[in-house]
């Protein structure tokens, strides 16, 4: 058979070969697509709730992972391509994107009622669906008298490296306030001022030659493990984790930690809306709940999972008091408020 | 028309068909963002048409006060209210909480008046508030071409520099300038000597030497920029080897900065300019290299005043592709580089995909096209009529 | 190639070791990143380092096994041969319109046909994206297919252009002498002398697809996410070997499609020599 004749077949060969195989991922009618954060946090979820739901319901559980940004979600809903259903969303753009219309109501009675859950979990939009904090992390085996506070982390000649923070003026802005000695209680009051926030970039300033941005959580081990940074900005729950299954030696510092709830929210554009609210029953129902600490450790939204959780899976979560001694919580309100302008000084700062 | 044009017109009418809507039409359609204004006007288009009349010199009439109040309302329930909130934001913060409150107080039970307004948020007295809420009113701005570059329209009518903290685009385009001269200039010498050893060789010897080259071309970019990431770590392979041979004593920063973008860049775009050039030197008859030497004239000027203007063309052809490729790049910057090395094309990646801000993202890519534009009319007449088939 | 002056054969000797060493490192500068990260996707741990730590072929299997890679990969050939399917036609039949055109619109038409190659690829994927997503073509097969296709036509027409080049018109004029009709001639005497160019044009336009990733990036959707995608997805989340393991693939196949077109090419060269040798 000549050249072409044996291209032509090997081409045919191809085409249907890919066909098979991508309509072999055909939809099933009753499906729903859950977008969580990615990393060891998705997989946590998935064998905390997916699989089990899939089996369950038999509704088809399809994933997906974003990194967060309010203007993601915008895409999402207002550029009108879709197939995101429901998505697990900060407490800042959890505010944002219930003004905007971004997110359906939530029933709250389907969900055992507004009361059965902590204040800072409930919402219009959203229920809560963990409780974590933004803190920073570094390797046990790289210090051995470890940095305890930001100040620490600022100082790059006690603990020499570079330093990994997350490339958003969330977190970022109010760290550099409570390194500059500003206490835990005031840090929002002073980031209202403009004279705050010009300390906060000040500060910033000092570390900059230093930092490593990272924009998703999941290269925060590696960068770590690998020793490109010295010490990172980062959840804590992917780092336990790994200290468990690969027995490594990343230790978490909790003084000073911003924590927050994360929400389930529903957009307001699915084309899959009763199932979202099968799957976010599923996944508040007490029982069901109280499975996600044992993948990942997390604060919980329902009282009643909380009360029912053994105490050492609390340990390492914000629901633990001796964690919260130093901490500040989220005040979503202001990045609500402030989250464009900064954004936009933020991303030019970044860039000179 | 002959029946020849007919024919031809006939043939090439599909694919032109399918360029004209699908290429030309999405851009142009793409460019009028950079001009329109439209989210105000689609979400109160009263008070936006009269606001265009007013003059500005006194506060505006207690009619547009109400008509305002009433599409304030309205907008909530068409769900246009949030597009036009995120369009005064961007011009200055301060303006969600002011319309949140406002549309949180509506409807008034006496009747909205300036009074009225004043009433729930002093800032309705104050006639910045409505000559802003008037520019934004359209149909048309410059505001966002104007952003482009780094200036606004002052409040004398004018225009200012922004502020420093806020100047982003100026800086970005002098810097994807700058690496593309620079990437261009490091292809262009690095390529020169290949093409010109390969153009000697005989033609076997120098198909299977080709392969070095035209493989990385047809490998995909991503597989090319993950090598390198995987490369260019502080503890990669590259680090690694440096250290392991003494050349340094501990690792260098590779990556994430614009050393590691020059590196990958080059690499990726280098097959551009040696294919070109090695077409262009094969073709080349000997015989004025030899007439010169022959007369006496030593090597060194040979090759510099007979050999290397011969080679102009393909010099010239390889330098614009490889500029014109790396001002649009997109990809390998956007995983190598750090945030000091950012392009303007992630600039309008990330005013499309991350903030949903499409006038500035049109503003940006109009400039972009320009500059492209402008490179490709150079290459056009200095390459002349000659078409240069890249593969 | 410069001949050696006499008078100057040491200097030029040394200048020639110079010359052939740096090209010969440039040429490893072009290929060593490809094949440098070959092995460590055989790594038995998930470092990215020398040396491995063992030989295992976990990583590939993790590709055939683990459900998105291989969803990626059927994606990618799906589209990619849509684009082919599509875009080698329409490219044929602009390059034989073009080849009639007269002379002076020619390089207009040339150039609004190639612009396409021209325009940052940023551009042509926001704009797509603007017009795509109200029509409701965007986070669907067809409208990568087409956005694809619009990319990879310029190349097909350029490849088959060339092919035109090297047709003696004297054998379409004898077809025709003889009493062919046009069509004929088309189909039963031009089509066969330019078939390599329209291979060439269909795997350029194969490739062209299956290794774009912007535009993807912003029409295709999740379940339509194509390997290059899934590799941009890797490359920012964590980089695992698994990624080392796509691209030794990756530039397997590139080096695959490279000789099938260079075979074809030869057998061309062969034809041509076979025909033009009682010339």
């Amino acid at each position: 058979m000549s050249l072409l004749q044996l291209l032509a077949r090997s081409i045919g060969a191809v085409c249907v070969g890919g066909l098979l195989i991508s309509c072999g991922n055909a939809d099933t009618h009753r499906q729903v697509t859950v977008v969580g954060w990615g990393g060891s946090s998705q997989e946590a979820h998935r064998q905390a709730y997916w699989t089990a739901f899939a089996r369950e319901t038999g509704i088809a559980v399809k994933e997906d992972v974003w990194h967060g940004g309010i203007g993601v979600l915008r895409t999402k809903v207002r550029g009108g391509a879709s197939g995101w259903d429901v998505v697990q969303v900060e407490a800042q753009e959890l505010l944002l994107g219930c003004e905007e219309g971004l997110f359906e109501r939530l029933d709250w009675q389907s969900l055992g009622g507004r009361a059965a859950y902590i204040p800072p979990a409930v919402s219009d939009c959203g229920v809560g669906s963990m409780v974590w904090s933004e803190l920073f992390a570094y390797d046990g085996n790289r210090f051995q008298q470890g940095p305890r506070s930001w100040a620490d982390f600022w100082d790059v000649r006690r603990f020499p490296g570079k330093r990994g923070m997350r490339r958003t003026p969330t977190y970022t802005l109010e760290f550099a306030l409570l390194a500059d000695g500003v206490p835990p209680e005031q840090v929002y009051a002073v980031l209202r001022t403009p004279a705050g926030i010009d300390r906060a970039f000040r500060k910033l300033d000092e570390l900059k030659p230093d930092i490593l941005w990272w924009t998703t959580v999941s290269q925060v081990p590696d960068l770590l493990a690998s020793g490109e940074v010295a010490m990172s900005v980062t959840s804590p729950g992917r780092l336990v984790v790994l200290n468990h299954r690969e027995g490594r030696n990343f230790r978490i510092v909790w003084d000073g930690n911003i924590h927050s709830v994360d929400f389930w929210a529903i957009l307001s554009n699915s084309t899959h809306k009763a199932e979202s609210r099968a799957l976010l029953r599923y996944m508040k129902t007490p029982v069901h709940e109280m499975r996600l600490p044992e993948f990942i450790p997390t604060g919980l939204s329902n009282k009643a999972s909380i009360a029912g959780l053994a105490p050492e899976l609390k340990r390492d979560t914000p629901s633990n008091p001796d964690n919260l001694r130093h901490s500040v919580e989220l005040d979503a309100a202001f990045w609500v408020e402030n989250l464009e302008p900064l954004s936009q000084r933020f991303n030019a700062w970044l860039a000179q | 028309m002959s029946r020849n044009t007919l024919t031809a017109g006939l043939l090439l009418g599909p694919l032109v068909l399918l360029l004209l809507g699908n290429f030309l039409a999405p851009i142009a359609l793409l460019l009028t963002h950079a001009v329109e204004d439209r989210e105000v006007a689609a979400a109160w288009p009263r008070t936006a048409a009269a606001l265009r009349e007013w003059d500005g010199r006194t506060l505006p009439s207690e009619a547009i006060a109400a008509d305002f109040a009433r599409e304030l309302a309205d907008s909530l329930q068409a769900g246009t209210f949030a597009a036009a909130v995120n369009r005064l934001n961007y011009d200055s913060a301060g303006w969600r909480t002011l319309l949140a409150r406002t549309a949180t107080a509506l409807p008034l039970p006496q009747g909205a008046t300036l009074q009225a307004l004043g009433r729930i948020d002093p800032r309705w007295t104050q006639r910045e508030s409505w000559l802003a809420l008037k520019a934004a009113a359209g149909p048309y701005t410059a505001s966002y071409l104007l952003s482009a570059v780094d200036l606004r329209r002052s409040s004398g009518g004018g225009l200012e520099r922004v502020a420093p903290n806020q100047a982003v685009f100026v800086n970005a385009f002098g810097r994807t300038f700058g690496i593309s001269m620079v990437v261009t200039l490091g292809c262009v010498l690095l390529g020169y000597p290949v093409a010109y050893v390969l153009a000697g060789l005989p033609s076997r010897v120098a198909n299977i030497l080709l392969i070095f080259v035209v493989l990385p071309m047809w490998t995909s970019v991503l597989v090319r920029t993950t090598a390198w990431m995987v490369l260019l770590q502080s503890h990669g392979v590259i680090n690694d080897l440096l250290i392991r041979l003494g050349v340094v004593s501990h690792p260098v920063e590779l990556i994430y900065n614009r050393t590691g973008v020059y590196i990958a860049m080059i690499h990726v775009l280098l097959p551009y300019t040696v294919l070109p050039l090695y077409g262009l030197m094969r073709g080349l008859a000997p015989v004025s290299v030899q007439a010169a030497l022959s007369l006496g004239a030593t090597p060194l000027r040979t090759f510099w005043e007979i050999y290397l203007p011969q080679t102009l063309p393909g010099i010239t052809a390889g330098a614009l592709i490889v500029f014109i490729l790396s001002l649009g790049y997109y990809i390998t910057p956007a995983l190598i580089g750090g945030p000091a090395d950012q392009m303007v094309s992630s600039f309008i990646a990330f005013y499309t995909n991350q903030s949903l801000d499409w006038g500035r993202a049109a503003a940006l890519s109009l400039a972009l096209l320009l500059a492209t534009g402008v490179c490709v009319a150079l290459y056009g007449r200095i390459a002349g009529a000659r078409e240069t088939v890249l593969r | 190639m410069i001949e050696l002056h006499p008078g100057t054969r040491v200097i030029d000797l040394l200048n020639r070791r110079a010359l052939y060493c740096g090209c010969a490192l440039t040429l490893a500068f072009l290929i060593a990143p490809l094949v440098a990260i070959m092995p460590l996707s055989f790594n038995s741990g998930s470092f990215l380092t020398y040396p491995l730590a063992g030989l295992s072929l976990r990583w590939y299997s993790n590709l055939v096994t683990g459900g998105d890679w291989l969803s990626a990969v059927g994606n990618s050939l799906w589209v990619a041969t849509a684009v082919a399917v599509l875009a080698t036609p329409l490219g044929t039949l602009a390059a034989l319109g073009l080849a009639r055109l007269p002379r002076p619109v020619k390089p207009l038409v040339m150039t609004v046909l190639l612009a396409p190659m021209f325009v940052p690829v940023i551009i042509v994927a926001v704009a797509t994206y603007l017009v795509y997503a109200p029509l409701g073509l965007a986070d669907t097969y067809s409208g990568l297919i087409l956005a694809h296709t619009t990319l990879a036509a310029p190349f097909a027409v350029v490849l088959i252009n060339a092919a035109l080049q090297g047709v003696d018109p004297s054998v379409l004029r004898a077809a025709a002498s003889l009493g062919a009709p046009p069509p004929t001639v088309m189909l039963r005497v031009l089509l066969p002398l330019i078939a390599p160019g329209v291979v060439a044009a269909a795997v350029v336009s194969f490739a062209t697809s299956f290794d774009e990733i912007v535009v993807a990036l912003f029409l295709a959707g999740t379940e339509h996410k194509t390997l290059p995608m899934k590799m941009f997805e890797g490359a920012r989340d964590e980089i695992s070997p698994a990624i080392t393991a796509a691209s030794t693939v990756l530039v397997m196949t590139s080096l695959l499609f490279l000789g099938v077109v260079e075979a074809v090419r030869r057998r061309r060269e062969n034809n041509i020599t076979i025909r033009s040798g009682g010339k």
